[in-house]
């Protein structure tokens, strides 16, 4: 508990703060540019991209090894990282562009055969005389214990950098991810700036492999963005936001990790982003489950009790047993399914309500289709008192019987 | 030969018969556009495995079943209630339900590693096929005796079992799997229940992942559900010839590649084998580049018709 | 409780009949509180501007799309049980036609609840099949890929798989979207056709200028049903209006509510 303290106060050691900080940043540039590709619809992508870091990652590491004998060399790692995962990219969307496999198959098949080869050439690494080995589980799972300063000082630089790039370039995102063809008139080439996106998401990817690791580094470009949506409709809050939640999820996942001796960073990055994200996903007042379920329920029993008012009313028979239920305890109707005195009252105010508002879509078609109300809000809300005397007027005499 | 009994024999069968069951289900996925739901749930077998050996205190095939089968109800609901309540789009509901699984699951062994579980985390990802060996096979005549037999490795049992559950599957559902994946409003018109026969497909889509788990790992699994029947769908345009295709992939890249992983590099004069689930898979990736490059109906036909 | 007694004799003769159907999405009525009664042996057009729920009301009637409130009857029983006297047609472009599939293929899809699922296919199924196909004149394509049709012959195959299901009442969305006249031409005379078998069918149309010449009974509908009853009691400048509110012009009602003219519209 303590040396979790310490570590978010940044005062566990210069290495510990500096990965602390580089993750806080990685996890902000991972949230803005997920965003973008959140609203590209094509979060996944990110899931092929970062699988197929694996063979670059190896072929890197032994070349480092036949130079030089060890083949951590992380400069060289990343680099054959990113030249693989851009092969991976470009399969992705040369299969799902060419062929009539959809882009889902192309995913799938990108990120577990690239990763297959990859284990082929880790097996191939096993039997080589080269030191370091141990050092690519790493890059599976994420391991920040134990990162040399220079290392981490790499990180940080390179995801400042990305962060910096992704903000300059937010507003042509943006245009892109909203209106690809307002932007092609605009003179945008959609295209480059998909691929612009994709890149520096690649190069969030790769610069994470280290932090969380290859397979869970995706949830930094998902996970944030999906939370963020839950709070705002706002397309550039809600990609500070992501940036805000993804730099949290960093400093929680990393600070936590340096607790304890081989607790792995990706999960715990992971799991820190996902608990934001439960968070909201329940309790956002807006989108959230519960406020979405609260609503959807007081709007079905008005539903219910309006139709049975209604069919009271017109003396139709109620066969529904929620509504019998919802009338009954209101007291409109007895066991036997008469009405009461009150059921008849609040049924001939149903009826009358029905007929005002179905005059007045007759009468002003046009402002009432404006509203798309379903004609449960009292008219008395919506028009001036002057609009339901002047609709009063004009009611016609109630016909015999309904309809 | 005894040498090939005793080292090859049983991880071979277990990875055509994967091969094959993973191949059979993934032309279902593929033509569902589903592919990234066996993503999910292969990435979900490691929790769903660690969880249910925690559990349980061992690794017996019923409780891992029972557990793949758990694992993937609740991933599919996951993914549900995110993408319904929370309206979020499908491939990002995936990406959080499989990540945050996976960290569990990731954890949740590190956590167990002083308990001395023989699960790590690098064998949940590649697999160990190559460590299926059948002590007693020392001869043909070991097929015959039921005392090596019953040696055999308990992991042939099971995936033999599953992919016999998984072919019972496909031939009772045939009609609804295919009306389902073709016209999903007219299945449910006709009470082809749909929705059910899709949760179905995915708990099958778990059984074939976690019986697959200890051989090829979590990851490499995907490229059996996928890459064969992805290839053979750039082959044909009929649907049995396009499973029969993907089941011809599938046993070529399961058989080529375990030889190639276990002589190849001995031919180009290494003392040495590379993964045999990584090659499999590999071989898988190389085939289905093929078909990308020359399928014969590597092409889209069904462009929405202009009126 | 004895339901059936509740049931009138005008829904219990109907093929379809709903009572306060009401579909949403989120807190917003897609469709609401609609009262519609199919009346037997009729053709039956649902029009309305798009997002009005025509598709909606049908999907939801059949049970393909949750229903918020509603009681479904076809001949006066709950629709759970009756689902098999309705044949559906779905929206040609709602399918990916890159499906490894023949014609015969998936008109046989229509005699998927006479098949058990240890039965094949026999002769007897397929010469069924080629009998819908045959009703559509489309016989010679029945070994062709669905994928190699054009439109107009996509939708004449969902046809004829609708026929296989020799149901008393065919609904189907939008036939007549992005089809050849010649098909146009085609389908109507099949419709027909099963309507003087005594058949009943529900079509979902968005072409105004046609629906005095193909439809006999029109269900207007704007989330809400507006009106409904015979076409020349109910096609009305009034109705229309109600209906589409300002989105129908002055001159385009004129022309619509007969008009010779506009039958020269529609074979755009």
């Amino acid at each position: 508990m303590e040396t979790w303290w310490r570590a978010l106060t940044f005062t566990l050691g210069y290495n510990t703060s500096l990965v602390t900080i580089g993750s806080m940043l990685l996890g902000a540039a991972g949230g803005m540019i997920g965003s973008f590709v959140l609203l590209r619809k094509r979060s996944l992508v990110s899931d092929a991209i970062s699988h197929a870091t694996l063979p670059g990652l190896a072929l890197a590491f032994i070349l480092a090894g036949l130079w030089q004998g060890d083949g951590r060399w992380l400069p060289g790692l990343l680099l054959g990282a990113a030249l693989s995962a851009a092969v991976g990219l470009w399969a992705v969307q040369t299969i799902s562009a060419r062929t009539r496999l959809g882009e889902d198959a192309a995913i799938g098949a990108v990120l577990s055969s690239f990763f297959a080869f990859g284990v082929v050439l880790i097996t191939v690494i096993q039997s080589m005389q080269v030191t370091g080995q141990a050092g690519l589980t790493g890059y599976l799972v994420g391991a920040t214990a134990g990162m040399l300063a220079s290392e981490a000082q790499l990180i940080a630089l390179c995801a400042l950098g990305l962060l910096l790039a992704i903000f300059v370039l937010r507003r042509d995102f943006l245009l892109v991810c909203f209106d690809a063809e307002f932007a092609r008139t605009q003179g945008v080439s959609t295209g480059r700036v998909d691929l612009l996106m994709l890149l520096l998401l690649m190069a969030v990817v790769v610069i994470g492999l280290k932090v969380t690791g290859l397979i869970l580094i995706v949830a930094l470009a998902i996970i944030p963005p999906v939370t963020a949506r839950f709070w705002t409709d706002r397309p550039l809050r809600m990609v500070a936001l992501a940036a805000l939640l993804g730099a949290a999820a960093g400093y929680l996942g990393v600070t936590l990790s340096s607790v304890q001796e081989g607790l792995p960073t990706g999960p715990l990055v992971v799991l820190a982003s996902f608990s934001l994200f439960m968070a909201s996903f329940l309790f956002s007042p807006w989108r959230g489950v519960l406020a979405t379920l609260l609503a959807y329920q007081r709007f079905r029993r008005r539903v219910h009790l309006r139709q049975g008012l209604l069919a009271l009313a017109r003396e139709e028979p109620i066969f529904d047993n929620l509504t019998l239920k919802l009338l009954r305890r209101q007291g409109y109707i007895r066991r036997d399914g008469v009405a009461t005195l009150p059921g008849q009252a609040a049924a001939r105010d149903a009826e009358h309500e029905e007929r005002l508002w179905s005059l007045y879509r007759e009468r002003h078609p046009d402002d009432a289709l404006q509203q798309e109300h379903s004609g449960l809000t009292p008219i008395a809300r919506v028009l001036s008192p002057d609009a339901i005397m002047a609709l009063e007027a004009q009611l016609p005499p109630r016909p015999e019987g309904g309809r | 030969m005894s040498d090939f009994m005793m080292f090859s024999l049983v991880p071979l069968t277990v990875a055509v018969i994967i091969g094959m069951t993973c191949a059979l289900l993934g032309n279902f996925l593929v033509l569902r556009r589903q592919s990234l739901i066996g993503d999910a749930i292969s990435h979900v077998a490691l929790p769903g495995i660690v969880v249910s050996f925690l559990l349980t205190g061992m690794l017996s095939s019923a409780a891992m079943m029972l557990g793949a089968g758990v694992s993937a109800l609740i991933t599919v609901a996951m993914i549900e209630l995110i993408r319904r309540l929370g309206r979020v789009e499908i491939s990002a509901a995936m990406g959080v339900t499989f990540t945050s699984l996976f960290a569990v699951g990731v954890l949740l062994l590190e956590w167990h590693q002083a308990g001395g579980v023989h699960l790590d985390v690098e064998h949940a990802l590649y697999g160990n096929l190559e460590s299926l060996i059948w002590f007693d096979g020392t001869g043909p005549a070991a097929l015959f005796d039921p005392v090596a037999l019953a040696d055999l490795p308990p992991q042939l049992a099971r995936v033999a079992w599953v992919g016999l559950l998984v072919v019972i599957f496909v031939a009772v559902f045939r009609r609804h799997l295919v009306l389902g994946s073709f016209d999903p409003d007219f299945a449910a018109s006709v009470r082809a229940h749909p929705v059910l026969v899709d949760l179905l497909l995915v708990t099958m889509v778990a059984v074939a992942a976690i019986a697959a788990f200890e051989a090829v790992g979590s990851i490499i699994v995907i490229a059996m559900f996928i890459c064969p029947a992805a290839a053979a769908r750039l082959m044909t345009d009929r649907l049995v010839a396009q499973i029969a295709w993907s089941q011809l992939f599938a046993v070529i890249s399961a058989v080529l590649g375990y030889l190639l992983a276990g002589h190849g590099p001995g031919w180009l004069g290494f003392d040495a084998s590379v993964s045999a689930a990584g090659t499999i898979a590999t071989l898988a990736g190389l085939i289905l580049l093929l078909a990308c490059l020359w399928g014969p109906r590597r092409h889209r036909t069904g462009v929405t018709a202009s009126p | 409780m004895n339901r059936a007694a509740w049931v009138s004799e005008e829904v219990a003769a109907s093929p379809l009949a709903v009572q306060g159907l009401t579909v949403s999405y989120d807190h917003r009525p897609v469709v609401y509180s609609v009262d519609f009664v199919t009346p037997p042996g009729s053709m039956t057009a649902i029009v309305g501007p798009n997002g009005a729920g025509k598709s909606t009301l049908l999907k939801a009637a059949m049970g393909i799309t949750r229903r918020l409130t509603g009681d479904v009857r076809v001949f006066g029983r709950p629709i759970e049980e009756m689902s098999r006297h309705i044949a559906y047609v779905p929206q040609r472009n709602s399918i990916d036609w890159d499906f490894p599939a023949t014609v015969i293929d998936v008109v046989a899809m229509g005699l998927f609840r006479n098949l058990r699922w240890w039965q094949f296919t026999r002769r007897r199924h397929r010469e069924q099949a080629m009998e819908s196909l045959a009703r559509v004149g489309m016989e010679a394509f029945a070994e062709r890929q669905i994928g190699q049709l054009s439109g107009g012959q996509q939708q004449r195959v969902f046809l004829a798989r609708a026929l296989t299901q020799e149901a008393e009442l065919t609904i189907l969305d939008e036939p007549f979207a992005g089809v050849d006249a010649a098909t146009e031409k085609a389908i109507v005379e099949v419709l027909k056709r099963l309507r003087e078998e005594g058949r009943t069918l529900l079509c979902v149309h968005h072409d105004l200028a046609t629906v005095r010449d193909y439809f006999d009974h029109v269900l207007l509908l704007n989330v809400r049903r507006i009106a409904a009853g015979p076409v020349e009691e109910v096609f009305t400048e009034r109705n229309l209006q109600a209906t589409y509110g300002g989105r129908l012009s002055t001159v385009q009602l004129t022309r619509l509510v007969g008009d010779p003219v506009a039958a020269a519209q529609r074979s755009e």
